[in-house]
């Protein structure tokens, strides 16, 4: 196994695009967080405003390109022709997929630590410029508060998750652009349809279920009431669909002739 | 020493006329069986999610607190428009041509700010705080008849927003501005004649300007004619992370008239009061008991609730529909990408340049062909999903907003359309990138990530998401609003509410520039870089 993890870090490590879009990652979670936190205004105060959620609204562009980096290193090795090699070095298929998830998690895991920081720390200071402090009975923006850390550390796991997520869809689907595809549209498709039903129950069905949706519930720090999940709840159902991918990726990754 | 002549195929040349790319592409597009599937998967998502939205989304009514029945159907206006019309109207007789002419000394107004008409016990007007609403309306009125929807054209003063004349629920001119005081009091008069009515202003009651002039037609010739007053309700919105909500309730407009002249043939000379649609449950009014007038002498005070304007939010539209566009939308860019992206991975391009090498047309070919392999399944789908949609939503007890055929015609057109420059744009960022799973993201992230921000509420303000939809390729849903914004109506219009913040045309216009503008690029690259 060491030898399989130290492998997928050479890979990973060696390869020019995983590192610049890691940083990428990092620059557009940052970007439309601040974006995002200076957008807020409320002169007159009083606004529902969710301050950890509006710094860290990045998080909805950094999770797509975490995504890439994640469906790549394993599609990339199909369309390379790489994964016979890996798979001749070690013959033992789902030692390579665990030992792609840890290495390509850790990456994630470290990239989204520093994204939400540097997210948290711009927002702060953008959004207490915008009177959004606790002089006008906002929460402070700060990791030193419980929720504020919950969100920030949830949002670290968040991408992580992604990352797990993007890994077990390419192990089953192969190609890059449409694991890819499923990935984003998976993410991105529930919360519209949610949208655009008009039933309330089944709209929090919809909610309940959604990957991106009850995942991004680890943001919320006010007004936790209106939402149809605790924040660790809606964690743990982007860790099953992870979990699913990639038990359901690992499979056909045994099962199937490269 | 022999010159040999160097061999000469004898077949001709230019195999790479445009229509012999046209085919190639074609053939490439046809005989990948994935690509086929991928299409026919999104046009069939289209379909199913607007079976799944219009299944599941049930609307009842409950008048009584018991029984459940199918949500009301608002009013339908001249011209084919849902409308409010509920108002308290002094009327008498009109018979053929003539006019009124009134002064307005006051409009003064109250509203409750918690819940529907039942919501005060005791007096209705009980518990309702003083102010007058922006587009509470008092003033002189010439109508068909009292049916709900009937045509009609008026003069009023309003809230905020001056002397207005309106006609037909739709239309709305601006007359004098400011608000009406007893030290400024506003003159107002309309003239009949046929089916032409003039509306005029005047602060004096001596200097008239002429404000609008409506053509009403098959008015007819015996028309309701009299003084009205109507306010539309109070509401306050608020956004969180659970949605979006509002809160208000009813309110009150009271208008004081006096110089109160007739000309022309009006049969009788008794004033009578009613209060037109207060029991109409598509309209926030006061009951018909807290609504009414009183005539002392020459003075009058009337007070009525309601509105007498275009209905809007009353019901579901078309557009709730095609929430499927978007897997469709994912389909047709991940194709896209994979148009030019896998002939890069199988080495196919060289055999593509080598045949034809202008790349310029080649990569032109490759946009007509995929954007006709876009637009066809784009506009077959949103052909069975509309109507599909529809039948399920009004079998679930919604009304659907009701829209013209030009309306109909323009969404559907418009999805094919929006799949197909989409795809183009794909196509160039595949093109540009080279690299599928980054085309891909690249394409999703510039198209359906900002609609995603704007609509679901919380996430960003509401300017912030007008801004969105205003400059990123997401400006092209507007192609799927139904129901119109209408300036003398307050109202909601948020991308969360299907409103956006351009015209369907300009919107597709923005998508249109990005797909010319990345396809402009992706030729430049691909004459200068090697293949």
């Amino acid at each position: 196994m060491r030898q399989a993890l130290h492998a997928e870090w050479t890979k990973l490590r060696t390869a020019a695009a995983p590192g610049w879009l890691l940083l990428a990652a990092i620059a557009a979670t940052a970007v439309v967080g601040a974006l995002a936190a200076n957008a807020v205004s409320c002169p007159g105060g009083g606004c529902q405003i969710d301050p950890a959620k509006s710094s860290l609204t990045g998080i909805y562009l950094g999770q797509a390109i975490v995504a890439v980096v994640a469906t790549v290193a394993v599609s990339g090795e199909y369309s390379t022709g790489m994964i016979r090699l890996t798979l001749t070095a070690t013959p033992r298929r789902w030692q390579v997929l665990a030992a792609k998830a840890t290495v390509v998690g850790t990456a994630t895991l470290v990239t989204g630590a520093v994204a939400v920081l540097i997210s948290v720390s711009t927002g702060q200071s953008l959004l207490d410029g915008h009177g959004i402090n606790p002089a006008h009975g906002y929460e402070t923006l700060s990791l030193a508060n419980g929720t504020v850390l919950r969100a920030a550390a949830g949002s670290v796991l968040y991408l992580t998750l992604i990352a797990l997520f993007g890994l077990g869809i390419a192990a089953a689907i192969r190609d890059s652009a449409v694991s890819i595809g499923v990935v984003l549209g998976l993410l991105y498709l529930f919360p519209i349809v949610a949208n655009f039903v008009g039933d309330a129950d089944w709209k929090r069905h919809l909610d309940q279920i959604s990957p991106m949706t009850a995942g991004m519930y680890i943001q919320a720090t006010t007004d936790l009431r209106s939402l149809p999940l605790t924040p660790w709840q809606g964690l743990g159902v982007l860790a099953a669909w992870a979990a699913g991918t990639l038990l359901a990726g690992g499979l056909l990754l045994r099962l199937r002739d490269v | 020493m022999t010159m040999l002549a160097p061999y000469r195929s004898g077949k001709s040349t230019g195999s790479d006329r445009f229509g012999s790319l046209l085919l190639a592409e074609w053939t490439k597009f046809r005989t990948v069986r994935g690509w086929v599937i991928g299409m026919l998967v999104g046009l069939l998502l289209i379909i199913g999610l607007a079976a799944l939205t219009g299944a599941n989304s049930q609307c009842s009514y409950s008048p009584n607190g018991t029984t459940s029945l199918a949500c009301p159907t608002p009013p339908t206006g001249p011209g084919g428009e849902w409308v409010s019309d509920s108002f308290y109207f002094v009327r008498q007789p009109l018979a053929g041509s003539g006019s009124i002419t009134v002064r307005v000394t006051s409009l003064t107004g109250l509203y409750s700010t918690h819940g529907g008409r039942e919501a005060a016990g005791g007096s209705p007007t009980a518990g309702m705080t003083s102010g007058v609403q922006p587009w509470a309306k008092t003033g002189i009125i010439i109508k068909a008849n009292a049916t709900l929807g009937s045509a009609y054209a008026a003069m009023m003063v309003t809230g905020d927003h001056g002397v207005r004349m309106q006609w037909d629920y739709v239309n709305d001119i601006a007359g004098m501005a400011g608000k009406v005081s007893a030290v400024s009091p506003r003159w107002l008069r309309l003239t009949r004649s046929g089916d032409v009515i003039r509306g005029y202003d005047s602060a004096d009651g001596t200097h008239w300007t002429l404000v609008g002039t409506a053509t009403l037609p098959g008015l007819p010739s015996v028309s309701q004619a009299g003084l009205f007053a109507a306010s539309p309700g109070y509401t306050v919105s608020s956004t969180s992370l659970g949605g979006s909500s509002s809160k208000g309730g009813p309110a009150l407009a009271m208008g004081d008239f006096d110089h109160v002249t007739r000309q022309g043939a009006w049969p009788t000379d008794k004033w009578t009061g009613e209060a037109i649609g207060a029991n109409d449950p598509t309209t926030i009014a006061l009951p018909a008991s807290a609504q009414g007038f009183t005539q002392v002498g020459g003075r009058f005070a009337v007070s009525g609730s309601g509105d007498i304007a275009p209905a809007l939010n009353a019901g579901d539209t078309a557009q709730n529909t095609l929430a499927g566009t978007f897997a469709g939308l994912i389909a047709a860019v991940v194709i896209g990408v994979m148009f030019i992206t896998a002939e890069y991975r199988r080495g196919l391009i060289r055999t593509t340049f080598a045949a034809s090498p202008r790349r310029g047309r080649v990569l032109a070919a490759k946009a007509i062909v995929l954007a006709a392999v876009t637009f066809v399944p784009g506009l077959v789908a949103a052909v069975i999903a509309v109507p599909l949609g529809e039948h399920l939503l009004r079998e679930n007890g919604n009304p659907i907003y009701p829209v013209s055929l030009f309306t109909e015609v323009q969404i559907m057109v418009g999805t094919g359309a929006l799949l197909a420059v989409c795809a183009v744009l794909a196509l160039s960022i595949g093109t540009l990138l080279r690299r599928s799973a980054g085309a891909v993201t690249a394409a999703i992230a510039v198209i359906v990530l900002p609609f995603l921000l704007a609509i679901i509420g919380g996430i960003l303000p509401t300017s912030a998401g007008d801004w969105l939809l205003r400059i990123t390729p997401a400006a092209a849903f507007a192609l799927q609003q139904t129901v119109p914004a209408y300036p003398q109506v307050t109202a909601q219009y948020t991308p969360q509410t299907g409103y956006f913040p351009l015209e369907p045309w300009a919107g597709f216009a923005v998508l249109c520039a990005w797909a010319a503008a990345a396809f402009v690029l992706a030729v430049f690259m691909l004459r200068r870089r090697d293949a």
